[in-house]
């Protein structure tokens, strides 16, 4: 049987990460910002789960494990501080988000 | 077989990760994220790692994805959907975007990662009873930790939450 070699999974981890990048650099709204914050976590775990399924270790698989449950805290806090944001200010748009530049 | 479901899943993975980035309504990007997770999930499949895969589609699909819509309605920013991206932001994130790709291309190129055939390979992954032994052995303490940061996390949250109206209010 034929199957994907590390490599193959490696260039989709990356490149996963790299559009990741691309949007937390591009986009102004903070919520999309913080999904493509999400999107790099992901791509890492992928990167993980390959080494260690190519390598024949557990220690990849449990490091996943704990990311997981990181980013679902960290999605919890961001989100929170989000809406106490948005309260204050009754925006999330980055570009207005300026009051430390005057 | 395999080897065309993986270029199924990363094609999919990888054209739902540009429609989070490219999509204007954050609703719809958050849509984006979620189908780009089931692809990951795929990819985890056939990495073996049937956990992994459950998990990520039950607390990032299932939790993290649903805080989100959740948040983006109650938020409202439909005024502003349809601000277009500005020049120089757009340009300054290709070429971050283009400069990664260009590290990534040199991996590949020039990269001494020897892959073996992943039959001679343990499945170690697919096996619970090892995500358990590992979780109460050499990750002890960690599993503790992250206990502990989930506690603070949940007060965290609770106290950012709160209404606060001034130094009489605690």
């Amino acid at each position: 049987m034929i199957t994907a070699s590390l490599n193959e999974y490696l260039v989709i981890s990356g490149v996963l990460f790299a559009l990741g990048f691309f949007g937390v650099l591009l986009r102004r709204n903070t919520l999309v910002v913080f999904m493509c914050l999400e999107l790099m976590l992901v791509a890492s775990t992928l990167a993980l789960v390959a080494f260690s399924r190519f390598n024949g270790t557990m220690d990849g698989n449990v490091f996943v494990f704990f990311i997981l449950t990181v980013a679902a805290a960290e999605v919890a806090v961001g989100l929170a501080i989000i809406v106490a944001l948005f309260r204050l200010r009754q925006t999330i748009q980055l570009d207005e988000l300026n009051s430390l530049k005057n | 077989m395999a080897q065309i479901l993986f270029y199924l899943f990363a094609a999919f993975t990888i054209a739902s990760a540009a429609g989070v980035v490219a999509n204007k309504n954050a609703v719809n990007a958050a849509m984006c994220l979620l189908l780009s997770l089931v692809g990951v999930a795929g990819l985890f499949v056939q990495l073996d790692a049937y956990l992994l895969a459950f998990l990520l589609l039950l607390v990032y699909a299932g939790a993290v994805v649903a805080l989100f819509l959740f948040i983006v309605m109650l938020l409202d920013t439909k005024s502003r959907a349809s601000a277009s991206f500005k020049k120089l932001p757009m340009f300054a994130s290709l070429v971050a975007f283009g400069l990664l790709l260009a590290g990534l291309g040199t991996f590949v190129t020039r990269g001494q990662l020897e892959s073996r055939p992943l039959h001679a390979v343990p499945a170690l992954g697919a096996n619970l009873k090892l995500y358990a032994y590992q979780l109460f052995t050499t990750y002890l303490l960690p599993v503790q930790v992250i206990g502990f940061l989930l506690l603070i996390a949940m007060l965290g949250v609770i106290v950012l939450s709160k209404k606060y109206d001034g130094p009489e209010d605690a």
